[in-house]
């Protein structure tokens, strides 16, 4: 049976090339990002610490307030809870911030997050703003384990603290010795513990991660639905064709 | 009703129609799973075409607007989502149908004659779907679509002597641009798609006009019964592969239903990440790849080191790459078509052939490293060697003896 | 290939069960993309209530405002002005408003209004959809001495009083259109949602 080694040869290939690419692939270290749709409370929280915290430099000009009806918030609470009062619930989350001004104060203008878990992940988003540092060679006075020479400050270092670097001497392969960072230590307590603060960042990642592709939830459900049609489908024709092919032979 | 029928037909080839290429068109009996892949290519056409005209309503051709209204697309327009992950992943959809359907014909020799015309069609729908693909691609207006887009159109500027000008023709611009954009535009949602349709057409035609080949390569045409002058190893299209086509069409939308549904960015195979950061032209993105269904001929481009400060060779030897499927019918000397009857330097060839194609998607996707150019310099050789030495291979090869009839399995 | 042995019913049962499936498959891709082409979220976004301060309109004056793309106008009626209003219904196509679709229950009244003094109207004519013109001015000589005020349509001639009835003769079929409305305080009102909803 030659050609059924040859099918089988193909498909296997196909299915072993995403892994072996994947595999490739090595990255900084990042930590899991505790992303669940299901939790509305957690997104809930998050959306708050957003638009509290980032919408002041950053834009999110796809996403529309009103779609967080959809993580079980009212028009009414949209409206006094997350809203400047001259915006409508109906408004994209636009900023006032000229980008080009931007530029000139950061480096680089801050970038819209509309989809930025769609395009970092939503690990690395975690992880970042869990990793900044103090380091006063820094213009902003911050660094970032996970974004080196960052332009961004540390907006939320009143909740954290402030965290300093422990190093350690590492030796590459040509003997020469470099004093890379081994991890971060708290140096001043902020208001929050640096747990609280893990707790803060995971609602926000993972309301940010809701915001990147806010139709998830709806696409699954539909597509569950989809595909127990299709093997009812599948029966049918399966018998359809067998009855036909039986005049066949 | 049947007046009406009759009305029709006198004005009209209605019945004449539908006798010639469904109830009495004759197709061998002894077609196995992959002979469901032409018809499935046909169905991707039809959903890429649907779900395209229906973004066509919603998508801005302009730089400043673009990549907005893919998101707007995503978010604002009912059900637009879907309309959008049906697309994204009906471009993967339509070159995976499209490889296993010339698999096949290499496997069973349907480029062999009466059929070279079929082949030579079905070569230029794919070539005219890799323009496709590519326009397409800028669309979204990402950092992959900018920076590939950039990278391809520069290929052009290594041609010699007119290079230069011919990529800034191409692009309308001194980089990739909103000029560029919108005429990718025009070419994506009807210059190509009209060519594309055309080509689908008389592809079906010809194949229609000598026959379908079988996985024994014999010709059915050549053994009819006297009385009917019907082929005896032939059954209608329909009904026989008609049901047979809907259960291959039901299996196919599982698949592409759990990807649309459930992983449509194909861990970044068929969305890539980089592609949800607008079009920069000032920054590339550390890592570019083509999306994997232009990565083997992207590894052959890499792989040819550049000759007299030109990287026009490496760029001929990714066209070669491409046109040589067109003298395939010319290359191959074997008096039997099926693989089933080929003997074993054939078999091993081809073989090799097909991990070289795989090999070479592999590569185009990885970062450039010392070891990875040898083994894309290397795997380049075998893909060509399939080629170069078919004449030679196939002429010296065994083989069983081709029957008279089709087999069963 | 024969007839022998084939079931018939069976074979008929099977290609009705299939058709049905596929039919039902068939209209549940037409759902999505049918449903693409209503108006998104942000032309629903754009669409949103209008919200209004009547202080600004003075006495006799309109002002017009944007709600889903279409003027509307809220023209603060003096008392002249509604005493004129109940003395030409002769002359109107719809006195009573009882046309249900063109005002929201609450706006059948003679003044076509929730509150007499204003008029608050789609201000699109309901001929071939031009804007009508305000012309308060009893007896204009363009528009002859019977003229009470009203609007007039400078596209076809459709002539509207104070209530934004349409006066017999004119090419427009109906009266204006009323849009839905409520009052969230004396003086703010907000144009598009019904007090109900």
């Amino acid at each position: 049976m030659k050609k059924m080694s040859f099918a089988k040869g193909l498909l296997q290939a196909l299915l072993l090339l995403p892994l072996a690419a994947m595999a490739s692939e090595a990255e900084v270290h990042l930590d899991r990002a505790p992303v669940n749709f299901q939790d509305n409370e957690s997104l809930q929280r998050g959306a708050a610490v957003f638009v509290n915290y980032c919408l002041s430099c950053h834009s999110a000009s796809a996403m529309r307030y009103s779609r967080m009806t959809d993580i079980g918030l009212t028009e009414p609470q949209i409206k006094d809870n997350l809203l400047y009062a001259t915006d409508k619930p109906g408004n994209t989350m636009t900023i006032a911030m000229n980008k080009k001004e931007a530029k000139v104060w950061f480096g680089a203008a801050p970038p819209d997050l509309s989809v930025i878990t769609r395009s970092r992940g939503a690990d690395w988003v975690y992880t970042y703003l869990r990793s900044f540092y103090r380091d006063d060679s820094r213009p902003t006075g911050w660094n970032n384990t996970v974004f080196d020479k960052v332009g961004m400050p540390h907006v939320l270092h009143e909740l954290q603290g402030q965290m300093v670097p422990v190093y350690k001497t590492e030796t590459d392969h040509e003997g020469k010795t470099h004093r890379v960072i081994e991890r971060l230590e708290l140096a001043q307590p902020g208001k929050m513990t640096l747990a609280e603060y893990d707790g803060l960042v995971a609602d926000l990642v993972n309301y940010m991660t809701w915001m990147g592709e806010p139709a998830k939830s709806k696409r699954e459900h539909v597509g569950i639905a989809v595909l127990l049609f299709l093997g009812i489908f599948f029966v049918v024709a399966f018998y359809l064709k067998k009855e036909f092919w039986k005049d066949v032979h | 009703m049947d007046k009406l029928l009759a009305w029709v037909d006198a004005r009209f080839p209605l019945t004449a129609t539908y006798k010639a290429h469904l109830s009495e068109y004759f197709a061998p009996k002894n077609f196995n799973f992959w002979y469901y892949f032409g018809s499935l290519a046909l169905l991707v056409l039809v959903i890429q075409i649907l779900s395209g005209i229906f973004l066509t309503m919603h998508y801005k051709p302009d730089a400043e607007l673009a990549f907005s209204s893919v998101e707007y697309i995503m978010r604002d327009v009912p059900w637009g989502w879907l309309i959008r992950y049906i697309h994204s992943t009906g471009a993967s959809a339509f070159f995976l149908v499209v490889y296993l359907h010339m698999y096949r014909g290499l496997i069973y020799g349907s480029y062999r004659g009466p059929r070279e015309l079929i082949w030579i069609f079905g070569v230029l729908i794919y070539l005219v779907l890799m323009g496709e693909a590519f326009f397409g691609y800028l669309l979204p207006w990402g950092q992959m679509s900018y920076w590939g887009a950039q990278v391809i159109v520069n290929l052009f500027s290594s041609v010699p002597f007119i290079g230069e000008d011919l990529s800034v023709w191409i692009r309308g611009d001194f980089v990739v641009s909103d000029a560029t954009l919108n005429r990718f535009f025009a070419f994506h949602v009807i210059a190509f798609p009209l060519v594309l349709l055309g080509l689908v057409a008389v592809h079906l035609v010809a194949l229609h006009e000598v026959g379908s080949n079988n996985p024994d390569g014999v010709e059915i045409k050549q053994n009819k019964d006297p009385v009917t002058h019907i082929p005896v190893d032939g059954i209608p299209f329909h009904p026989y592969y008609t049901v047979k086509d809907i259960l291959g069409v039901v299996v196919f939308l599982i698949v592409f239903s759990a990807i649309v549904f459930f992983a449509p960015e194909m861990g970044g195979y068929f969305l890539e990440a980089n592609n949800f950061i607008p079009a920069d032209p000032l920054k590339t993105p550390p890592h570019i790849a083509p999306v994997w269904y232009f990565t083997p001929y992207y590894a052959v481009l890499r792989a040819i080191p550049p000759m007299f400060g030109s990287q026009f060779p490496g760029v001929a030897a990714m066209g070669v790459a491409v046109l040589i499927f067109f003298a395939l019918p010319w290359l191959d000397k074997s008096p039997v078509k099926s693989i089933r009857y080929r003997g074993p330097k054939f078999k091993i060839a081809l073989a090799l052939f097909i991990v070289a194609f795989i090999g070479l998607g592999w590569l185009g996707i990885q970062p450039v490293t010392p070891l990875y150019t040898w083994m894309a310099r290397i795997l380049t050789a075998v893909y060509f060697g399939f080629f170069f030495l078919m004449p030679w291979y196939t002429k010296n090869d065994t083989h069983k003896p081709e029957p008279q009839r089709v087999t069963d399995k | 290939m024969s007839d022998m042995n084939v079931d018939k019913s069976k074979r008929r049962f099977l290609i009705v069960a299939s058709s049905a499936v596929g039919g039902v498959a068939a209209a549940g891709t037409v759902i999505p993309f049918v449903a693409s082409m209503l108006p998104s979220a942000r032309a629903l976004a754009a669409g949103a209530p209008v919200e209004v301060d009547l202080s600004k309109v003075e006495p006799g004056m309109q002002l017009t405002v944007e709600w889903r793309g279409k003027p509307v106008w809220i023209v603060n009626r003096t008392k002249e002005m509604l005493d004129l209003l109940g003395k030409h219904d002769d002359r109107l196509v719809d006195p009573a408003s009882d046309s249900t679709s063109q005002q929201p229950e609450y706006c059948k009244n003679p003044t076509r209004s929730i509150k007499p003094q204003y008029l608050i109207a789609v201000g699109i004519c309901t001929h071939l959809g031009c804007s009508p013109t305000y012309r308060k001015e009893i007896g204009a000589a363009d528009l002859g001495a019977d003229w009470p005020g009203g609007f007039f349509c400078p596209c076809h001639g459709s002539r509207f009083d104070l209530a934004a009835r349409v006066f017999n003769g004119s090419p427009a079929p109906t009266n204006l259109v009323i849009p839905p409305h409520k009052y969230l305080s004396e003086t703010k009102v907000l144009i598009g949602e019904d007090a109900k909803a």
